[in-house]
């Protein structure tokens, strides 16, 4: 799941880091002010159309988005091999 | 439930806590009208102070100006002092429906429809014309009145970086399967003073049938060759969607605000926009003085030309005196300081020196980005500017700070 976790790192930080905020995969991005609830939409429905996948809205929380390695885990729930 | 010690303590811990965090908003008392010199009663109980005011939004100073004042008086003589109702039920005279088409003329759209403030506009479009099926794409520094207006609408939400077309485009696509798109912006941004790419932005809505709104607050009157504003600055006039703004900055400067656009938008917000349908009409003088400014401003472009170039003598005044600045050429200008304390003391300094101008500092700008925000106005002469010029220098020279990068500035107050 190494390539996962690139994959989402780089568009977080292509997406939302605006300045030289370094980010590492337990980084707080929405406790941490990084991402706003706002923008979690975005994050959302790249996740959905990269990996063919459809989180339930009531799954995508402020929580469950808060680092990339909690956004691996949420996406592995629905990942199908 | 009784207002216990106990709750008394809750509220006061909070309020201490904001004094701690130099985030408490202290008023301060004007005893004369709306002007470019004010009498100033701060701290309270304090004698009063002469002082020039250059943070009004009063860009074409008219908040005071005898033909509009006459002209709230004669409103307030012919159709009263209020209409104890909202539009629908029995709120509406003749001259909110005049004041809507003399609006839609003035910014070139289909329609208008009047709302109490540019902030109830914001508040309740998105919620009128939109559904869970759409999605809302806005700027990243959009004003909070707007920021409200979509958490209050059920349509999917996302965010583009500032002024970011690439960003906006990428955006566009990612959504294109919703029903409808609706791209959101300011016209004019009211903390950096710089203006939305209209042109860029209608081409882009364009390719992807997205609908455009803009929040003209900080430019109708003044902002394009005959002050429209922002799209009649860019050639897109005709083309944007809605248009919400204000009447109580450039406008007059007294309350009330508008959608204005196509004609079905404006339509599905008398129906379904709950800050129109639940709130007061706006009262008769007031409408009556807002007409008499469209009129005034049909006439002539002298206001904004006036303003235009004091603008730029202010503009290039700063620059040369040795501060920092945010380019652009609207009569927003922002006096970068960057750290927070500076930018206090600096306004507490200019106000000892005659200058009233406040400094604005996270959370209202960016972490680091703590400035003195300058706005200029038509009701300004040149010897407003050059004594406002006199004051930034013997204070920058306090603080050592003119001629200085932003990087030296940083080095020696922190951010």
């Amino acid at each position: 799941m190494e390539e996962m976790k690139d994959v989402i790192k780089d568009y977080v930080i292509k997406e939302y880091v605006e300045d030289d905020t370094e980010i590492t995969y337990d980084t707080p991005l929405i406790s941490g002010g990084i991402v706003d609830s706002f923008s979690m939409v975005s994050l959302k429905r790249f996740l959905e159309n990269k990996y063919k996948i459809s989180i339930p809205d009531d799954k995508a929380t402020p929580e469950a988005f808060d680092s990339v390695n909690k956004i691996i885990a949420l996406v592995k729930e629905y990942v199908k091999y | 439930m009784a207002y216990t010690d106990k709750i008394r303590g809750i509220y006061a811990e909070i309020l201490t806590g904001l004094k701690d965090a130099g985030l408490f908003k202290q008023e301060r008392y004007i005893h004369s009208a709306q002007a470019a010199d004010i009498e100033v009663e701060f701290p309270s109980g304090a004698p009063l102070k002469k002082v020039i005011n250059i943070c009004a939004n009063n860009y074409l100073g008219l908040s005071s100006h005898p033909e509009v004042v006459k002209a709230a008086h004669a409103g307030l003589d012919s159709h009263g002092y209020g209409m104890s109702s909202v539009r629908f039920i029995c709120g509406t005279q003749d001259i909110h429906r005049k004041l809507e088409q003399m609006v839609t003329k003035f910014l070139g759209t289909e329609d208008t429809i009047l709302f109490p403030s540019c902030m109830d506009a914001n508040a309740g479009v998105f919620e009128a014309v939109l559904t869970k099926d759409d999605v809302m794409i806005s700027d990243r520094l959009v004003h909070a009145s707007i920021v409200d207006g979509i958490r209050l609408c059920s349509a999917m939400h996302d965010t583009f970086k500032h002024s970011d077309m690439e960003h906006l485009e990428s955006k566009l696509q990612l959504h294109n399967d919703k029903r409808l798109k609706m791209v959101i912006t300011d016209g004019v941004f009211s903390m950096d003073g710089d203006t939305a790419k209209l042109d860029k932005m209608v081409e882009l809505c364009e390719k992807y049938d997205a609908l455009l709104f803009i929040d003209d607050s900080h430019s109708s009157g003044f902002i394009g060759k005959t002050g429209r504003g922002t799209h009649e600055q860019y050639g897109v006039m005709g083309k944007i969607d809605i248009i919400t703004t204000t009447f109580g900055k450039g406008l007059g400067g007294a309350s009330g605000g508008c959608v204005s656009g196509r004609k079905e938008l404006v339509e599905m917000c008398r129906q379904k926009a709950r800050p129109y349908l639940f709130s007061n009409t706006i009262a008769p003088p007031v409408v009556a003085g807002v007409i008499k400014v469209l009129e005034i401003l049909s006439a002539s472009t002298d206001r904004r030309d006036k303003l235009e170039k004091n603008t730029e003598f202010w503009r290039k005044g700063l620059i040369d005196a040795g501060l920092i600045i945010k380019e652009g050429n609207t009569p927003i200008v922002p006096v970068m300081l960057f750290n927070a304390k500076l930018s206090q003391d600096v306004s507490r300094d200019l106000y000892d020196e005659g200058i009233y101008a406040i400094g604005f500092f996270f959370p209202v700008v960016p972490q680091g980005q703590a400035r003195i925000r300058t706005q200029i106005s038509a009701g300004h002469e040149i010897h407003h500017l050059e004594k406002a010029l006199d004051a930034f220098k013997k204070v920058g020279k306090k603080y050592e700070i003119l001629g200085k990068t932003k990087q030296e500035i940083i080095e020696r107050y922190g951010m």
